[in-house]
């Protein structure tokens, strides 16, 4: 119970000191990765879906957001509500087309969607096809708080990243998230004490959609573009791997995993170019063959080994 | 639960208040920094790295080497990075570059998607951009700001010299295979221009995906329409694959393949038999004259290839902008700016070269024809000398820009 | 300024000849040529998809490293013939068979220790194994593609009137109709295919008869990507040979397997061939869906009939 909020605490110093100390821009594209990673792991972790496509949800959102500040004018906040609303809106309707079927066919099934997306995205005008929308305007928070500077806007982004968080921890430590372990730990044994397994899949399903999107779109507003990236399938990848490694079903894990990949990224690109690939993909190995418990879970194992409390 | 949630909530916005306060530190407007870092920005790997990649670094090293290493008393640092043609990749290594790392100069960029997104980071940040490899006439139109210089040459230059001489010689129906992006489609629109201008006619055009890895379809579609002339607005590996294709399937027996922008290194690569008596509109050649000779000889020693005409123009650039620097007496992006746009550019490369208020480099340009495998007498003799193209004639007219910094 | 018509990819905006109305005003010539080259491609996904739903009903896992082996026999072709001098007909025999050595390694030592875990596992380990051979390449030779010349046999085109058919992709479709219709013999008609599929329903009976079912697994592994591999073969000559070239294809790969019925090697040919004929159809009325309209039909399969055309619910 302690380790939960010390856990809490931590996260809020930090993110609160950090930008003096590192790069606000990374910092701010390590908190969107987290908040994407916190939910794709509501889904994998806590309700057990693998969904291999949910780089469609974080791009649409982008490109909604992008779209709605840059052409139509509207406000940053006003456009991040947007993106996510339109996050939600696919995800109820690829929620509803997927939710029969499980395991490895839900996975294949999620992952060509989209890329449906994908090509829809490649095609349509709105979005600017290969070049993407650039240069949408940061423009002003509630008319007072300045975006264009980086480390308010850092404030800003840190303050959705809590929100999305807190509410992914809310849900999972709510009946509707023991619902949802209990149906990823059996799910045959959940439908026979009555519960309308596909309503809660659904439910998971759209929220971890529209949590995606709102991360999605402000990953756009900070960097003032979207591109044909954020909806491709490596980026779906990437989040698999964010929560793979920080640990999936752990609360604090796929913050850690976001917070790793992204840096990993940062710190190589430049040093060994398209190598960063071959890491990526012998971490995936690795995690899965000898370390599926994640960071954070390995962590969590070890303390119990040592001072057995109650779980995370 | 609730509760604590809003509190929390509350608590950020307090914090967001607070943060309010402490805005970002301004870089000191000082005279000059301890380094001057200039940073080549290129495609290392992909089809866009022949003519412009790892040599664009090696030619940015050479002006630097022959400026003397230092400027005004401060030692030069070249660094490079792969945008790999993506604009994401590379706007997020520009804003980084500017912020974090001190970068006082950007250079290269050979594609016009991460030409566009770059230059606006540049505007952004007040620091200069220079294109030396991209082609989207949008950088000096409707995308130019006052940190943004267009270089060596644009998809106007190439697509009128090389539109014009085609139809001149008989070629009037067109079809167009073209890039689907910002340069590929900018590269359509000024070669139909020429095109339409010089009497001809465009009947109508098909878009690939950038890198494609299959051209028969789309070359097909052109086969089918039957114009005299399939433009090929695209560059790189795009173009070569186009014209192999082409001639995998029988097409360039009826129907004319031009080239809308041909560079040295994809007929080194396709061979002069693939590629004899195509136009290529360029603003270097290494054997014009004896001191792009020169440019050309050193270059070559260093990498083993010829120069195209985006080396030569980095190296150029990076001589300009050193010389600038020297002339303001700081390297701060606004004055060393004015010194740019203000100073007549005459180099190996270029001569009587000038920076117009809307960022276009202005320069003479060239037509050339390719050479027939038999007329080529040594390694690397591509290309005959048809005309000369005045810098006033060459690039799009002040007048006819749609740049908003130029008052009308 | 030019057309004030919205741009459309791959769709060719002219005035067909009036001589040459055709169909629904296509002219024939470009419809058959989209026809034919649509066929090609689908000889590709047929073949591809048929390793795919091999390894998928022997091992119950996707393996998601498909497209990276289809690569790894394109860009072997070009290092036999850049580096040892070893022309087209040998790589046809002496690429699939290494690549097939190379996918019973890893079957034996990544895959084996995923079989008693949920097959989410193996989907992911063979999804780095993907990034991981995809890096590897990528990193030796960069993006641009390697460039391998059409044997001489195969030089040439063939005038079919409506267009010239290069007669190395005629060749590609006799090859992979040859591939695909002894693999289904095999499967379908023969002793070792029959213990195959009998151990794809029931593997520990099957080993009670006797049967070495893990050896099973391991060969059938190596068989699914060699079979990859020679598709990246026949692929060398025709298409840019680039590290990329099979993670752009795979996505298609597994939506022709799911379409098809995921185990049902039949349903993989017929689908295969289907949608690149499909493909090229579409590319000719409607463009800009081409790339697209695999997808929507796989939505619609699903909607209609989940387990696939050919399927069977398992």
């Amino acid at each position: 119970m302690k380790l939960r909020w010390i856990g809490l605490g931590a996260l809020l110093v930090l993110g609160l000191i950090a930008p003096f100390f590192v790069y606000p821009v990374f910092l701010m594209k390590a908190l969107c990765f987290a908040l994407f990673a916190c939910a794709f792991n509501l889904l994998l972790g806590y309700t057990g879906l693998l969904s291999f496509g949910h780089a469609a949800f974080f791009g649409t959102a982008g490109y909604v957001t992008g779209y709605a500040v840059k052409v139509l004018g509207v406000s940053p906040g006003l456009g991040i509500l947007a993106g996510t609303l339109s996050a939600v809106v696919l995800g109820f309707i690829f929620g509803n087309l997927v939710i029969r079927r499980q395991g490895i066919y839900f996975a294949m099934i999620t992952l060509a969607l989209a890329q449906l997306m994908y090509f829809v995205f490649l095609e349509s005008s709105f979005t600017g096809g290969e070049d993407g929308i650039q240069g949408i305007p940061r423009g002003r928070l509630l008319w007072v708080i300045n975006l264009e500077d980086d480390r308010k806007l850092y404030y800003v982004v840190f303050a959705i990243f809590l929100f999305g968080f807190l509410l992914i921890r809310r849900t999972i430590h709510s009946p509707f998230g023991q619902v949802l372990k209990a149906i990823r730990e059996n799910e045959p044994r959940a439908l026979s004490l009555g519960y309308d397994v596909n309503k809660y899949k659904t439910l998971a399903f759209i929220l971890s959609a529209g949590l995606a999107g709102l991360a999605g779109s402000t990953k756009a507003i900070v960097f003032t573009f979207v591109t044909l990236t954020d909806a491709d399938w490596h980026t779906s990848g990437d989040v698999v791997l964010m929560t793979l490694l920080g640990g999936m079903g752990t609360v604090f894990g796929p913050i850690v995993g976001a917070f790793s990949i992204v840096t990993l990224q940062n710190q190589l690109a430049d040093k060994v170019g398209s190598f960063v690939t071959v890491i990526m993909g012998g971490m995936f190995i690795v995690c899965v063959l000898v370390f599926r418990r994640g960071i954070i879970g390995e962590l969590g194992a070890l303390y119990h080994r040592v001072i057995g409390d109650r779980q995370f | 639960m609730k509760c604590k949630l809003i509190g929390a909530l509350v608590g950020c916005c307090l914090l967001l208040a607070v943060a309010s306060v402490f805005g970002q530190a301004k870089p000191a407007a000082g005279k000059i920094s301890d380094v001057v870092k200039i940073a080549v920005l290129s495609d290392m790997s992909g089809l866009y790295s022949d003519l412009g990649g790892p040599g664009s670094v090696v030619a940015a090293q050479m002006a630097v080497d022959e400026f003397g290493g230092k400027v005004l008393g401060k030692p030069i640092q070249v660094i490079s990075a792969d945008h790999q043609n993506k604009a994401d990749i590379g706007a997020d290594k520009a804003r980084e570059w500017y912020d974090k790392d001190g970068v006082d100069m950007i250079i290269d960029v050979p594609s016009s998607g991460v030409a566009l997104a770059v230059s606006k980071v540049a505007n952004e940040k007040h620091r200069i951009f220079i294109v030396s490899g991209a082609g989207s006439t949008r950088l000096t139109n409707e995308d130019c700001n006052p940190y943004t210089i267009h270089y060596t040459y644009d998809t106007y230059a190439t697509g009128t010299a090389t539109g014009r001489a085609v139809v001149e010689h008989g070629g009037k129906t067109w079809f167009f295979v073209t890039a689907d992006y910002a340069f590929g489609h900018s590269l359509q629109d000024d070669t139909a221009n020429a095109v339409k201008a010089a009497g001809g006619q465009v009947l109508g055009s098909v878009l690939h995906p950038l890198n494609a890895s299959d051209f028969s379809s789309v070359l097909l579609q052109a086969q089918a329409s039957n114009a005299q002339v399939i433009g090929l607005a695209n560059a790189g590996g795009d173009m070569i694959n186009s014209i192999k294709t082409a001639a995998e399937f029988g097409i360039n027996k009826k129907q004319t393949l031009a080239g809308l922008l041909v560079f040295i290194s994809d007929v080194n690569a396709l061979g002069l038999q693939a590629t004899q008596g195509m136009y290529a509109a360029t603003a270097y050649y290494w054997d014009l004259n004896d001191e792009s000779r020169k440019f050309g000889k050193a270059y070559e020693a260093k990498t083993k290839k010829m120069p195209t005409m985006v080396h030569a123009g980095v190296y150029s650039a990076t001589l300009s902008y050193l010389k600038a620097i020297q002339a303001a007496g700081t390297d701060d992006a606004d004055a060393v700016m004015k010194k740019l746009k203000d100073m007549t550019i005459n180099d190996a490369i270029f001569k009587d070269g000038k920076i117009r208020a809307d960022g276009r480099m202005v320069h003479e340009f060239y037509l050339f024809q390719v050479k027939s495998p038999g007329e080529s007498k040594y390694p690397w003799d591509y290309y005959k000398l048809v005309s000369t193209i005045p810098a006033d004639q060459a690039f799009q007219p002040l007048s006819a820009s749609r740049c908003p910094l130029i008052k009308k | 300024m030019i057309e004030a018509a919205p741009r459309r990819r791959g769709a060719a905006l002219f005035q067909p000849d009036h001589h040459m109305r055709g169909i629904f005003g296509i002219p024939t010539a470009a419809l058959f040529g989209q026809l034919v080259l649509g066929l090609v491609n689908g000889c590709f996904y047929a073949m591809l998809s048929l390793g795919l739903s091999i390894i998928f009903g022997m091992l119950n896992i996707i393996n998601f490293a498909h497209g990276a082996m289809y690569m790894m026999g394109a860009v072997f072709t070009w290092i036999a013939l850049a580096q040892f001098g070893i022309g087209y007909w040998w790589s046809l025999l002496l690429v699939p068979l290494v690549i097939g050595i190379f996918g019973i390694i890893i079957e034996r030592t990544l895959l084996r220790p995923l079989y008693k875990l949920d097959n989410l596992y193996g989907l992911l380990l063979t999804f780095g194994l993907a990034l991981v051979i995809e890096g590897l390449f990528r990193y030796r030779y960069g993006v641009s593609g390697l460039p391998y010349s059409i044997p001489e046999s195969f030089q040439g085109a063939l005038n079919l009137g409506f267009m010239f058919l290069p007669k190395y992709r005629a060749w590609v479709v006799v090859a992979s109709l040859l591939v695909c219709i002894s693999t289904w013999l095999v499967i379908e008609r023969t002793p070792i295919g029959a213990y195959l599929r009998a151990g794809t329903e029931n593997s520990q009976l099957v080993q009670a008869f006797g049967i070495n079912v893990p050896a099973m697994i391991t060969i059938t592994y190596g068989v699914g990507v060699g079979l990859a591999g020679l598709a990246g073969v026949l692929a060398a000559p025709a298409t840019q040979i680039s590290p990329l070239m099979g993670s752009n294809l795979i996505i298609v790969v597994f939506a022709v397997v799911v379409i098809g019925g995921m185990s049902s090697i039949l349903g993989s040919i017929v689908t295969g061939l289907g949608l690149g004929l499909i493909e090229g159809m579409t590319k000719v009325f409607y463009s800009q869906a081409s790339d697209t309209v695999v997808f929507f039909i796989m939505a619609v399969v699903l909607l209609v009939r989940p387990a696939g055309l050919f399927g069977k619910e398992r």
